[in-house]
Formats: C-alpha cells, sequence, structure tokens
C-alpha cells in the first residue's frame, strides 16, 4: 500500500480497479450529474448514434479517478486537475485508475494519472497537481 | 461558426452546495467519503467542515450563453479541466457563469472538426473565484452538416 506520505517520484498511488461498468452506475451517475445523454443509458439511442453500446459519461470516469486522492485530505487538495478522454467505457469494461508521481515540488504533488480499461488501454490520462496545505 | 461569439458570457446563476445532492454525487463516483458526508468528521478535520468531489461542479447551473446554439447530440468530450483556489464547500452558495473561450477548427482523417472550448467560473458570495472549469468539445463534421439543415 502506497500512500501520499510516503511515495518518492516514479512511484505509485496504490491502484483501484472498478467493478464491471454496470448499467445502474451510469443511471445513478446521470441523476447524480444531471447528465441525461441517453447514449449513456438507452441501448437504442446509442446505437443511433453509431456506437456498439451505451458508453460512459466522460465525466463519471474522471469522477472515479480523483477519489485516489480523496483520503489525503488533510495533506492538501486537487488544485489542478486536467484530463484528455482517449477511449470509450462500455458495460461490462473494468476500469483500474492510477496515478504517478512526477514531480514533488515545495507546494505540490505532481502526478501523472490515467484510467485504463481491461485490455490496459487508456480511456482517460491528464495531470493532477495536488496542492499542499 | 462561432468565432464572432468568442469572449461572451451567460449571466450568473446563484448554486447552493447541498448535503444531499454531494451524498448522492459521490455514491455515483464511488466515493462516499466521510471527508464528503460526515457532518462529525467534517467539522474536524481542516476544513472544519464537508467538502465536495473535485468533478462536483458538473452538477451547477452555469448560465445560458444565449447566442452559442451547440448542437444537443453527436458532441464529443475532449478535454476537461478544474482549477481550484480550494475545494467546495459544502452548504456554501456558488455563482456560476460560462464563457465561450475559444472556436478553432482543424482538419483532420474525419473532415472539418470545430473545437469549443467553454470555460465556467465559480465564485463565492463576495465575487472571490474558487474555481474554474475547462472543457472542450468536438464537433464533427457529420454533425455540422446536421446543424446546417
Amino acid at each position: 500500500m502506497n500512500s501520499l506520505t510516503q511515495i518518492k517520484v516514479g512511484e505509485s498511488l496504490s491502484e483501484v480497479t472498478l467493478p464491471p461498468v454496470s448499467r445502474l452506475d451510469l443511471i445513478k451517475y446521470a441523476g447524480a450529474s444531471l447528465d441525461f445523454n441517453p447514449i449513456h443509458t438507452i441501448d437504442e439511442e446509442a446505437s443511433k448514434a453509431g456506437l456498439p453500446g451505451v458508453i460512459a459519461h466522460g465525466m463519471w470516469t474522471m469522477g472515479n479517478l480523483a477519489k485516489l486522492f480523496t483520503p489525503y485530505h488533510e495533506i492538501g487538495f486537487m488544485k489542478d486537475y486536467q484530463i484528455r478522454f482517449s477511449g470509450m467505457v462500455f458495460l461490462g469494461d473494468v476500469i483500474t485508475l492510477k496515478a504517478v508521481l512526477s514531480e514533488e515540488t515545495e507546494n505540490a504533488f505532481i502526478f501523472s494519472v490515467r484510467a485504463v480499461n481491461q485490455k490496459e488501454k487508456d480511456v482517460i490520462k491528464g495531470k493532477v497537481v495536488f496542492a499542499k496545505h | 461558426m462561432f468565432h464572432d461569439l468568442i469572449g461572451s458570457k451567460s449571466n450568473k446563476v446563484k448554486n447552493f452546495v447541498e448535503h444531499g445532492r454531494v451524498k448522492q454525487f459521490a455514491e455515483s463516483i464511488g466515493d462516499l467519503h466521510p471527508i464528503y458526508v460526515d457532518e462529525e468528521y467534517g467539522r474536524k478535520s481542516k476544513y472544519g467542515r464537508n467538502i465536495a468531489p473535485p468533478t462536483y461542479p458538473r452538477v451547477f447551473d452555469f448560465g445560458v450563453l444565449e447566442q452559442v446554439k451547440l448542437p444537443s447530440k453527436g458532441l464529443i468530450h475532449g478535454e476537461q479541466r478544474y482549477i481550484f483556489k480550494r475545494p467546495l464547500f459544502v452548504g456554501e452558495e456558488v455563482y456560476c457563469y460560462t464563457e465561450l473561450q475559444n472556436y478553432y477548427e482543424k482538419t483532420g482523417g474525419n473532415g472539418l472538426m470545430g473545437f469549443v472550448v467553454i470555460k465556467r467560473y465559480g465564485e463565492d458570495p463576495e465575487g472571490n473565484l474558487i474555481f474554474t472549469e475547462e472543457m472542450t468539445a468536438i464537433i464533427t463534421e457529420a454533425v455540422r452538416k446536421a446543424m446546417k439543415v
């Protein structure tokens, strides 16, 4: 188990692997975020949009990835969180959340972050600047 | 097609960071940490109260950019960035608005693509900035054609 207080540049926070993505996950996120775009919940609408099936909200994955940092709220906060959406997430996909410390400064920890699917393909990728209090 | 509208801003809308909504949101991203939902835990924390997850601004009403008619379907979410001065506090009021920050076009393998950069702002009641959100959305050639019909 790697915690923020112990890791060195090049090392990772403990990874988190999510349960396979379910339709209920996406319905719950739609309700909580008020993003009711039907390509995330209704098969017919996804297929009309040319997709092989419903896809997760990009923001659902981005929201999940942030939880790697939640336990460290007494050390600091996410000052800058930037993400590029690089792959679609389908029902049944198994997503793993990763964060590698790329730099530590006097004021912040800078992480390279990503979420990958079961084929080890990036679905989102970006950077977190975790500012120290 | 949106070049002339770059810099246009929406009205400001008052939002409230409500405990129940934060709990529902935290649950939906599998992050029911007590710093978000447990009042006693929040009181004992550095902040003296509960905070909201960093992607929570998704639920805010950021006003309407009256003239910018984005397609309701077919937009591709390309990038997202949040910059915070501090975390959002549960129970606070946040005044939110939207700006069309940029629009540019690129020709790629799938024809001409439009990139819309929307910047959103959240301020406290005194007008101090709490966070910004920057979203880049991509309008594909197929969607552009449909918009002109």
